[in-house]
């Protein structure tokens, strides 16, 4: 690649090789079909052209149905080609191999926090392993933001109110550009940094490098003692609430008779939205703690309940 | 000039609608869909001549990675007012109010629209919005680009953006208004013999446009009302923190701007549509499909918005369902591209700025409505919305298709609504440097967003430097190649030969008058008794 | 009379109330999609917050709500005899008539009036003063937002409404309208039923949640 007059971004993850073969697929049709009209349009407009008394004009097609059905149906056919293929390729990005790591991502006017489960924190920088698929949950403090990074061909926008997934397997060590990619206020275009995939040795170095005191679900259950969360669903509480070990990922039985998936979102909503998460058989009484946890608490204690064990697959 | 005449009618005596009162009053309390016309078309130039403004100092800020001259909030606060002012005050009124109001009753053989009252105060409405939405972004310092995100808007953004939300509310009321007149004109004045088939396919699309209009604008009105509503009170239903959710409001605004791009299509095909067989001397291919190829794209863009949604949070099933769904609406152009190409076939074609204007359209609309593809694919938008790609592939859909249709018209029927004939070969010219400036302005676009560069950026990475540079020359080329038409048309409003009534030799109603039409356009009202587009086929 | 009622566009009177007609039913079809956003917005919230939405309507009015109602229904019925006099030409028939339903929007109005008072009294008002205990108070409030912007939408219909029966009843006491021109008077009559129509739909979302059983 040219340096000077760059056309194509790095690929670094294994989604951005069947993407690249996408692209070029959609290219090839495009050219094409773009062919097809340009050389169409100039041969007419050269042979047809008004003082050009050679052409022949007489018997013109009057009946164009089925040249009509022809180009419908071919344009028909040829996109329901590639909705299929873009299709495949999307829910594959949608669904996150199980073994995947979970990183938790805060997106705020104007930066990006990073906690790993081991409690490592970063701003504007993410470091993975190579070859080890990651998942990150994400949220935000306060409007829409978007993360993207280009090498990995993935967006998602990250809003406040609620989680978000996003997950990648990066298969080429690097330092690959992150940016926002929804627009977020005054100084959008400086929130962005860099993402390094690193080989799995330097990852653990990493790792050692800039470990805290206390892993993510450490910090998790410091707050779940301080919030008085263990006063009515911890180990010895006598207030007969839910309990947390083992819920992660399981079906819960809702009071109003329906019924949801505890993922992280649920796990959070039930914490800031206590009414609208209500357990069966349980009376509502838990307060809300929206507005006295902030989304990076938050994300502990998700991590922390996470931590208890997950429900039986 | 070889007139293929549909219907006889007699040459109007008496003046034209241009000299029957020449008071300023006559011009601002006129009911003549033709004078509205005008006042409609000086308007919608200033508007374009401000957002281009407002786009120059885009281009120029991006020749730098640091931005040349504005800081961020400035960049911020000028690519909002580009946005809001293209959108709404130059693309979505821009043919239909023009030439929609001039040529409707025209082509239809009747004397006015149905409602010449409501559509002068469509034309006020339409300006006074436009005052408040100026006032607004210039006074104030509202920095959330056109689409108004949510709980950006509504909880970060300044006290001006309850004016500049209210400006557009009142604007969606002309538009409304417009699009009520235009539907029940085409219903209800349509001169005897005028069956739907036998309408020209300017009138299909304005009716397809004029629905849209109708229908979609009332959503954005009620969507931008509780935007308002909840930047004043603080509690709403779009902000998480308010007790809402942000995806509501996507989803409101979505149902409004997506079908607000094929307004801003629809009737530059159907402009489209008239040039090409004008200049081909043959009657457009596939008659049937072009004109309902109009109402299927009226109709299933409604059923699509969720394709701006893709990476947005909806559900994955949600992103299957519009993503096919904007496939299915793809095939109606395509059959247009394709229906015009084969009307090329065997016709004796001619090159005036008109027909060049329209031969670059379906070039330009071609590469835009093909890289709609590439970003209706599921996995492939995933990586390029929200970056310069999708600029370039709507700029390429509503600067090279719906500006280029625009500028086909302007001098197709200059001669009609002036009287006067334009400068040919400046024309050509303006035509040919427009198409290369637009060209070199968007399409290194989008390589810039396939490399990863986001839309709204005030600065950027050295690396996409070299593309940023190309765009901003291309754009100070298309900008000249725009203010051109300003000098040799306002030229020709004085100096420029008298026009016939039917210059181009071309069928349509609005030829069999006189340039200028009168005031009430036929002395008599004409009898249709054959179908449009009524070229005769030469001898083999 | 009727000589100067004739728009040069038009081919003759039928032709020109057709068209007024066909007018005002497109005009109520993007009324539909005007205030169909706010009722989307309001499902939208309902299904989210079943409980809060529930607790916070059994707040309203319920009284109030009833009884205008009720005006709103006879008003519809007042205007129906309208258009059936304009069709058989009595034009002052249609202009009392037509008084009596803008009499009732206009209590309708002071009634609703009464009720905004009663409301603001409440502390309902969305904002900081706001306050109602409810299984999620945010949700409450919300609920207090869109109660507030679709009645005062639908209050603003009506003044509008009474606004065009006093303008159009009035030219009918002068005998404008006859059998073969009165579209004004049921272009004024379709828009009215409309507002109506709306009204029956807000009172079932506004006033009856959280009522029954």
């Amino acid at each position: 690649m040219n340096a000077a007059l760059p056309f194509l971004p790095p690929s670094a993850s294994t989604i951005a090789g069947e993407f690249n073969i996408l692209f070029a697929g959609l290219l090839a049709i495009t050219c094409a079909v773009l062919g097809l009209v340009v050389v169409l349009m100039f041969r007419f407009c050269a042979h047809y052209r008004r003082n050009n008394e050679a052409a022949d004009r007489g018997h013109q097609t009057e009946k164009s149905w089925h040249w009509e059905v022809g180009w419908t149906a071919a344009s028909f056919v040829v996109f329901l080609g590639l909705y299929a293929w873009g299709a495949n390729i999307y829910l594959r990005e949608h669904h996150p191999p199980p073994d995947a790591q979970d990183i938790y991502v805060v997106g705020k006017q104007w930066m990006w926090k990073i906690e790993h489960p081991g409690g490592q924190r970063e701003i504007d920088a993410l470091h993975v392993a190579l070859n080890r698929p990651v998942r990150l949950v994400m949220t935000s403090q306060d409007v829409i933001h978007g993360f993207f990074v280009p090498a990995f061909r993935l967006k998602q926008d990250v809003l406040p109110g609620r989680y978000v997934t996003l997950w990648f397997d990066p298969d080429r060590p690097g330092r690959y550009a992150l940016y926002c990619s929804q627009f977020c206020g005054t100084a959008h275009a400086e929130m962005g940094g860099e993402v390094t995939v690193m080989a799995p040795g330097d990852f653990q170095q990493w790792l050692a490098a800039n470990a805290s005191d206390a892993t993510l679900s450490g910090d998790g259950a410091v707050l779940f003692h301080k919030t008085g969360c263990d006063g009515c669903h911890g180990a010895g509480a006598r207030v007969a609430a839910p309990k947390l070990a083992g819920l992660y990922g399981g079906p819960v039985a809702l009071r109003d008779g329906g019924s949801a998936i505890a993922d992280e979102d649920f796990i959070r909503g039930a914490i800031l939205e206590p009414a609208e998460h209500q357990a069966a058989g349980y009376e509502p009484v838990m307060p809300s703690f929206a507005g006295q946890l902030d989304e990076e608490q938050v994300v502990a204690l998700v991590a922390y309940i996470k931590s208890l064990g997950s429900a039986p697959q | 000039m070889t007139a293929t005449t549909i219907v006889e009618l007699p040459r109007p005596r008496g003046d034209s609608y241009l000299t029957d009162g020449t008071t300023l009053s006559s011009w601002l309390l006129t009911h003549d869909h033709k004078r509205i016309a005008i006042l409609y078309c000086l308007s919608i130039t200033v508007f374009f001549f401000i957002g281009g403004a407002a786009a120059a100092l885009i281009r120029l800020n991006l020749i730098t990675p640091r931005g040349l001259l504005l800081d961020a909030e400035t960049y911020n606060r000028i690519f909002t007012l580009h946005g809001v002012v293209m959108v709404w005050l130059f693309l979505v009124p821009s043919i239909p109010t023009t030439f929609g109001n001039f040529l409707l009753p025209l082509m239809l053989g009747a004397k006015d629209l149905a409602f010449p009252r409501i559509n002068l105060l469509s034309w006020y409405l339409f300006v006074l919005s436009g005052v408040i939405v100026l006032a607004g972004l210039i006074g104030g310092s509202v920095d959330t680009g056109w689409t108004f995100y949510e709980p950006l808007s509504s909880g970060y953004a300044s006290g001006a953006l309850v004016v500049v939300v209210g400006g557009i509310f009142v604007n969606g009321f002309s538009s409304i208004l417009t699009g009520l007149n235009f539907v029940v004109t085409i219903h209800r004045l349509r001169a005897p013999g005028l069956t739907w088939y036998r309408l020209p396919i300017f009138c299909w699309s304005t009716y397809a446009t004029s629905v849209i209009l109708m229908l979609a604008t009332p959503v954005l009105a009620v969507t931008l009302l509780l935007v308002a509503a909840e930047h004043l009170w603080g509690v709403g239903v779009f902000d998480p923190a308010h007790g809402g959710d942000p995806l509501l409001f996507q989803h409101m605004f979505w149902f409004y701007s997506h079908p607000a791009v094929y307004i801003m299509i629809l009737p530059g095909m159907g402009v489209v549509s008239e040039i090409v067989p004008a200049f081909a001397r043959k009657p457009l291919f596939g008659y049937h499909f072009v004109a309902w190829s109009s109402v299927a794209i009226a109709v299933i863009g409604f059923l699509v918005w969720g394709h701006h949604m893709f990476v947005a949070g909806e559900s994955i099933y949600a992103a299957l369902v519009f993503s096919f769904l904007s496939f299915i609406v793809a095939v109606p152009s395509a059959i247009k591209v394709f229906n015009w190409l084969a009307t090329l076939h065997k016709g004796s074609i001619s090159f005036e700025a008109p027909m060049l204007y329209a031969l670059g359209f379906i070039l330009l609309f071609t590469i835009g409505g093909l890289t709609g593809l590439f970003l209706a694919t599921l996995a492939f938008d995933e990586h390029v919305t929200a970056t310069y790609f999708v600029v370039a592939h709507f700029h390429y859909i509503m600067v090279g298709g719906m500006v280029s249709a625009y500028f086909a018209a302007l001098h197709y029927w200059w001669p009609k609504v002036t009287g006067r004939l334009y400068p040919e070969s400046w024309a050509r010219f303006a035509a040919i440097l427009i198409f290369f400036g637009f060209n070199l302005t968007f399409f290194p676009q989008f390589i810039l967003g396939y490399l990863g560069m986001p839309r709204r950026y005030a600065t950027y990475p050295p690396e996409f430097q070299v593309w940023n540079v190309f765009s901003s020359a291309g754009a100070s080329i298309l900008a000249a190649a725009y203010v051109l038409p300003l000098f040799y048309l306002t030229w020709s409003l004085f100096r420029g030969e008298r026009a016939p009534g039917n210059p181009w030799g071309a069928t349509g109603l609005e030829w069999q008058s006189a340039s200028p039409p009168p005031t009430d356009n036929f002395e008599r009202t004409p009898r249709v008794t054959r179908p449009p587009y009524d070229y005769p086929e030469p001898a083999a | 009379m009727s000589e100067h009622v004739l728009e040069k566009q038009f081919v003759d009177l039928a032709h020109q109330s057709e068209t007024a007609e066909l007018g005002i039913w497109g005009f109520i079809a993007t009324e539909v999609l005007f205030l169909g956003g706010l009722f989307a917005a309001y499902g939208f919230f309902r299904y989210l917050h079943p409980a809060a939405i529930a607790q916070a309507a059994a707040h309203t009015d319920l009284k109030i709500g009833a009884a205008n109602t009720a005006l709103l229904l006879t008003s519809s019925f007042f205007m129906s005899w309208a258009s059936l006099a304009a069709r058989d030409g009595e034009s002052r028939i249609v202009a009392r008539v037509m008084f009596v339903a803008a009499a009732l929007g206009v209590v309708f109005l002071g009634l609703k009036a009464i009720e905004y008072t009663d409301d603001i009294h409440e502390h309902l008002w969305p904002g900081p003063g706001f306050s109602l205990p409810t299984a999620d108070p945010k949700a409450g409030e919300v609920f207090y937002f869109i109660y507030w912007l679709l009645t005062g939408i639908h209050a603003l219909h009506l003044m509008a409404g009474i606004g065009a029966i006093l303008v159009i009843a009035n030219r009918a006491r002068h005998g404008v309208f006859t059998r073969a021109y009165h579209a004004p008077v049921r272009v004024v009559s379709l828009y009215w039923h409309f507002v109506d129509i709306v009204w029956i739909f807000l009172f079932a979302l506004i006033y009856l949640p959280g009522r029954g059983g």
